[in-house]
């Protein structure tokens, strides 16, 4: 047993509003930079969509991920080792910068310098890479909110289990339905993108999992670009080095939430630390589709477990991050509950990012053109809901809809629970039913309450201690010489080469 | 006087910027070592460029690498004239496929406006000699014929004296000017290398083909907490900490 720690996440999109307030603070902290423009290290989407970069889950398209062939260990999409050399002149899976969008401003000037005349002058985009003006074709979340549009939703990926009937039937108005879904960087616990690089400049930092790309080391070879199946690298197109989420890894280091979680205006986003096997990474992969999610969940080890915690001690993790390891959300969300479930696990990356499937445009539906979300049941079954089952678990469990209808069923029997208590107008043995249909106690169920719905900034990001000072005391460096010299960032400044 | 100039002072001059350069380079700045691949902005017409290019100014590089090291070798080769066609004819194909390939780049760096967004006056030389090198090459490969076997008895002695900083420049100067420009601006390339984005050259990444897929790196020494935990050091006290004759201030306790 190979116990390490992964930071790892959840977000709960019942509760996301797809406000993009986390977009924001991340563009403001880190990709607000000439050749950073059009990097959306978190994004937020509108499903059915094609997302962004336009149709990133078409791997038939960009290559990304990880094939599993024969029951043999796994392969990147790309092709082996030396066919990334051999197409290290020119990547034919690399996404250009036309399916992302130019990235624009506006000439503001003109609106103060133009001459008086007849007509209110207006401020013409430019395009930020060439300077000149320009027409504009896309930008970021151009489809947002246009869930039903078969404009844009039509070519959603994961529309490939629906029958056509049953995606004709989305983009009727009356029955139109969408919900959010925001991205950042997975950190895998398989990254594609690492295994991608031919300089070796991407690597998994060992003590938390966090997944970074050496400036220095980066040669611009542009594979992780396309291994990445979620397109969560990017190239930097002034400095020719590729970038990527940083899982805010300064603000982790002392104690705060990434930006991203820092600003989330619902409060959807759950961070914990996570104990896994790492020897059992490879036989997890090697899974069919079906069980993916199941395989995945194995991985993660319980932090009560006296040998898990012996064999976490020896590889170095700190009695303190074990202890934060219990608290994590993520662990109660993801393994303990059922609840949370990893966005494509089918591209075999491993991601470390989970998502609670919405229950909220599953659930209203609407009648004789009236929007009904709470019918003569309260809630309607899920069974009957708007959004095909089948499309959630294209999205979250690799096509198994047994994985999605748990989750949904036992987001249901919670709300029952809690309406029986606080309204009294359910029949508490149809409430009864419905926990046992999860097999969940009402304990769970105050639980799963408690954490969706009343939990505080100290409940929904549990940093465990980062202890890089005691990595140092362990490597029996003097700790007085390292302060002050050691650090991160950049010693001059990131200009593009000649 | 001009003779001295350029094959004497300019190939030491030469060879002094690449070797100083590269490494005050990468050692001070290892950032700026990228290839600065311009695909994400233009992708379609890179392929008919960059892959021709690459293609062939390997294939030629390594041909004059191969005729300086085994003169005797290459001549011995090219005395049954089949083999001597066969020779100079892969020679010309990839100088073609070199100078297909740079003309395809240059004009795709001109005409579309994001490329040249990011081309910096560097670039521009690099592009203008590469397409003067190139051009001149397959002009002898067409036009003085044989180069593959005269090589040996005029470059190759040159080169050599060269390198064993005895300057002997008698096998080239009787040279046309045309190959006497080919000698000058192949060493324009080397001593402007340090400065371009020519140096991607020197990180083409072979050890991808054996090194793990996955790459950890840990900010502790594993092995060493491995099997004799506790490891961990316990930091000074407070008491214990020695107070350092000079002024540095220290905190007065250590929080743990």
């Amino acid at each position: 047993m190979d116990v390490r720690l992964q930071i790892s996440m959840v977000f709960h999109l019942d509760k996301c509003i797809g406000c993009h307030t986390c977009s924001i603070a991340c563009k403001n902290v880190w990709t607000d930079r000439k050749g950073a423009e059009y990097m959306w290290w978190n994004n937020v989407e509108t499903k059915p969509g094609t997302g962004y970069p336009t149709k990133w889950e078409d791997q038939s398209k960009y290559k990304g991920g990880w094939e599993q062939k024969n029951g043999g260990d796994p392969e990147l999409k790309m092709g082996n080792r030396s066919s990334r050399l051999l197409n290290i002149f020119h990547n034919p899976a690399l996404p250009r910068m036309d399916d992302y969008y130019e990235p624009f401003t506006y000439k503001y000037e003109d609106l103060f310098d133009s001459p008086e005349g007849a007509d209110q002058p207006s401020a013409r985009p430019i395009s930020m890479v060439t300077g000149k003006f320009m027409d504009i074709e896309a930008g970021p979340n151009w489809d947002d909110d246009l869930g039903g549009s078969p404009v844009y939703a039509e070519n959603d990926p994961n529309f490939k289990d629906l029958t056509p009937q049953e995606q004709q039937e989305l983009f009727d108005v009356e029955r139109l339905v969408f919900f959010y879904l925001p991205r950042i960087c997975n950190h895998c616990l398989n990254p594609a993108c690492v295994a991608a690089c031919p300089s070796g400049a991407i690597y998994k930092r060992g003590e938390d999992g966090v997944v970074l790309i050496n400036q220095e080391v980066c040669r611009g070879w542009r594979m992780c670009v396309s291994a990445c199946p979620y397109k969560k690298t990017y190239y930097n197109w002034s400095t020719g080095k590729s970038e990527k989420c940083i899982l805010c890894f300064p603000r982790l280091e002392t104690g705060q939430a990434p930006a991203c979680f820092h600003s989330c205006v619902g409060r959807i986003r759950y961070l914990g630390g996570i104990l896994y096997d790492a020897e059992r990474l490879v036989d997890a992969l090697k899974v069919d589709d079906d069980k993916l999610v199941e395989a995945h969940r194995d991985l993660i080890l319980d932090p009560r477990d006296p040998i898990v915690r012996e064999k976490a001690k020896q590889n170095g993790i700190d009695e303190r991050t074990l202890e934060a390891v219990e608290r994590s959300p993520v662990y109660r969300y993801v393994k303990e509950w059922k609840l949370a479930l990893p966005l494509h696990p089918e591209f075999r990356t491993l991601p470390m990012l989970f998502y609670v499937p919405p229950l909220l445009p599953v659930m209203a539906k609407t009648e004789d053109g009236v929007y009904d979300a709470a019918n003569e049941e309260l809630f309607s079954p899920i069974d009957k809901a708007r959004l095909p089952i089948k499309y959630l678990a294209s999205l979250f469990s690799a096509g198994n809809t047994a994985q999605v209808s748990y989750a949904l069923k036992k987001q249901y029997a919670v709300r029952l629970y809690k309406r029986l208590e606080t309204v009294g107008d359910v029949d508490a043995a149809v409430v009864k039913q419905a926990l046992d249909e999860c097999q969940m106690d009402e304990a769970e169920a105050e639980a799963v309450y408690r954490l969706t719905s009343l939990p505080t900034m100290d409940d929904r990001v549990v940093i465990p201690p980062m202890h890089r000072e005691e990595a140092m005391a362990m490597l029996d460096d003097d700790m007085w010489e390292q302060k002050g010299s050691a650090g991160f960032g950049f010693r001059e400044a990131p200009v593009r080469g000649a | 006087m001009f003779d001295y100039l350029f094959f004497i002072a300019l190939p030491y001059i030469a060879v002094t910027l690449i070797v100083v350069v590269s490494i005050y380079r990468y050692v001070t700045n290892k950032f700026s070592y990228s290839s600065l691949s311009s695909q994400f902005l233009e992708s379609d017409e890179l392929f008919y460029g960059s892959v021709p290019w690459h293609i062939g100014i390997i294939g030629a590089l390594t041909g004059h690498v191969i005729g300086f090291l085994f003169p005797q070798q290459v001549l011995w080769f090219n005395g049954v004239p089949l083999r001597l066609y066969i020779l100079e004819t892969t020679g010309l194909l990839f100088g073609l496929l070199a100078l297909v390939g740079i003309v395809a780049l240059i004009w795709r760096r001109i005409t579309t406006p994001r490329v040249r967004a990011v081309t910096s006056a560097v670039d521009s030389v690099v592009l203008l000699l590469l397409l003067v090198q190139v051009g001149l090459g397959v002009y002898m490969a067409l036009f003085y014929r044989w180069g593959s076997s005269w090589f040996a008895a005029s470059a190759v002695p040159y080169l050599r004296s060269l390198f064993l900083f005895q300057p002997d420049m008698t096998t080239i100067q009787p040279m046309p000017h045309i190959i006497k420009t080919h000698i000058i601006t192949a060493f324009l390339l080397v001593a402007i290398f340090p400065f371009s984005r020519l140096v991607h050259m020197v990180s083409i990444p072979f050890s991808y083909l054996w090194r793990p897929y996955q790459v950890v790196i840990w900010n502790w020494n594993r092995r060493k907490i491995r099997g004799q935990y506790p490891a961990i050091k316990p930091l000074p006290s407070k008491e214990s900490v020695e107070m350092p004759s000079d002024t540095t201030i220290r905190p007065a306790s250590i929080s743990r």
